[in-house]
């Protein structure tokens, strides 16, 4: 199932693991809060997208299935 | 009280005498008691028909939130009138519920009877006066029998964001005014975690007419694919502003005198700018502004004067957006005070002549907030910087070379807590 990574804004608090976990998906923008790429995470990036998922320090990011009718 | 002069055109929501109808009596000799349909689903259908999208800025149809919250399984509905009005540029409601509190106050109740609400909330812009007022209203109407859910008055805070959805609905549980990232929806979890309707004032005034007088009478008004009429507020190019109802699709240059005029504000804060050589082809509709990327929006028009420099404005509105930031998001909280800053820069407000990279540093900060927040204030605030950096691009470069085509320092268009409540001619 294709799933995309999504992250909660007012969660987040910038502290930059995702992009270091993930920095074929998750850039840091100036101030340090991630841009993520929209694109479904491809199967070789699995592992990766899911341990950014589980380490947020503010579980702000979710791997949202498509058609889950979350935002993006 | 944010009040403005009424200018009489088509008047169905406001009085063509320009008299209030405030009082009951004057109401229900006018139009009498509330046409309950007694009958699930007719409302629904009748504002379907008529084509009603709501008049708070999103213009999304009525029937379809009608039809999500009078479905939802989540709790008994409540219903919420919103008169929060956070857009300085903006009096319609205000003036609608001074004109015609009984109208909105219709509205609600068919708005309750229509998803089988519980709860009626008026959540109106703190000011003592509008309330004491619309309380008075509420309970006369209470003690005659006309309303059959009662109505709770609460007051919204003055900020920005403060009739947005998410925060409205914080905002009426007795928490903080503040947008939430979604979902939930309102519609399904809005005040108390129940099902919320949350519909404009102008929206549930059109709401009340259409239970009455039919969807065909009220297509009598407006485009097929945008009918009815709508309240607007007009800053002329000379100072005054006017609250005026309007038929969609009208000539914008009937609406604001644009040959005094270098560009024309559509939709307010979150809008866009148009130089005002365009405007002369254009209609106020979403039709004839989407090319433009513009829309509507709450109805607010400002034709800027040639005395007046665009990006000065902007800079101004860009610094009152930053301020008004709820804060919980960190593009929008460390972006827009970026954005504000460099469009004072280039606005020549920092006593500075602008960094040669200034713009360029806008169009980045722009794009990394655009879309990053948990409401649309990000989104909206970028719209309106890079129309201004686009209509005002001969200006951008005067600025940079630390020059101004309209030095006069007077803000032209409200941007804080103490421009935002002046009335009439300045």
């Amino acid at each position: 199932m294709a799933a995309r990574l999504q992250v909660n804004p007012i969660a987040c608090c910038g502290h930059g693991v995702c992009a270091e976990l993930l920095p074929e998906l998750i850039s840091l923008d100036e101030w340090g809060y991630p841009v993520i790429d929209k694109r479904p995470v491809p199967p070789g990036l699995w592992r990766s997208a899911k341990r950014a998922v589980t380490d947020c320090p503010a579980l702000a990011l979710r791997l949202a299935p498509d058609g889950s009718g979350g935002r993006s | 009280m944010i009040t403005a002069p009424v200018r009489t055109g088509i008047s169905r929501l406001l009085p063509a005498d320009g008299q209030s109808h405030a009082d009951l009596d004057t109401h229900l000799t006018r139009l009498g008691p509330v046409p309950y349909q007694d009958q699930p689903g007719a409302l629904i259908r009748q504002v379907r028909e008529a084509g009603l999208t709501g008049r708070g800025g999103a213009a999304f149809p009525v029937h379809r939130k009608l039809e999500a919250v009078a479905a939802a399984r989540t709790g008994r509905p409540v219903v919420v009138g919103n008169a929060a009005e956070g857009e300085p540029a903006s009096r319609k409601d205000a003036t609608l519920l001074l004109m015609a509190p009984h109208l909105v106050l219709d509205g609600l109740q068919l708005a309750a009877e229509a998803v089988g609400a519980t709860r009626a909330i008026l959540y109106v812009r703190e000011d003592l006066r509008t309330r004491t007022r619309l309380e008075i209203h509420v309970s006369e109407r209470f003690a005659r029998g006309l309303d059959r859910v009662a109505v709770e008055v609460v007051s919204a805070p003055a900020r920005f964001l403060a009739g947005q959805e998410s925060a409205l609905a914080s905002a009426v549980s007795g928490a903080a005014a503040l947008p939430r990232f979604t979902p939930p929806r309102v519609f399904e979890r809005g005040v108390d975690r129940r099902p919320t309707l949350v519909q404009n004032v102008e929206t549930l005034a059109h709401v009340a007419l259409i239970a009455r007088y039919g969807p065909a009478w009220f297509r009598g008004a407006g485009p097929p694919d945008e009918p009815g009429t709508m309240l607007c507020t007009l800053h002329h190019a000379s100072g005054q502003v006017m609250v005026a109802e309007t038929a969609i699709g009208t000539p914008l240059a009937s609406l604001v005198d644009v040959s005094q005029a270098t560009a024309v504000l559509a939709g307010g804060y979150h809008g866009t700018w148009i130089p005002a050589a365009q405007a002369p082809g254009l209609a106020f509709s979403n039709a004839s502004l989407r090319p433009l990327g513009a829309s509507t929006g709450a109805g607010v028009l400002a034709a800027l004067p040639a005395n007046r420099c665009g990006l000065t404005e902007t800079a101004r509105i860009a610094r009152y957006l930053a301020a008004e930031s709820a804060g919980q998001c960190g593009p929008c909280r460390s972006g827009l005070p970026s954005i504000a800053a460099g469009l004072a820069e280039l606005a020549g407000l920092t006593g500075r002549r602008p960094r040669p990279s200034v713009v360029a540093d806008l169009g980045r900060w722009s794009g990394l907030v655009d879309g990053r927040g948990a409401c649309h204030h990000p989104d909206g605030t970028v719209r309106l910087v890079r129309s201004a950096l686009q209509v005002f691009a001969t200006e951008v470069g005067r600025h940079q070379q630390g020059r101004c085509s309209a030095p006069l320092g007077r803000p032209f268009l409200p941007a804080g807590p103490g421009t935002a409540t002046r009335t009439g001619r300045r």
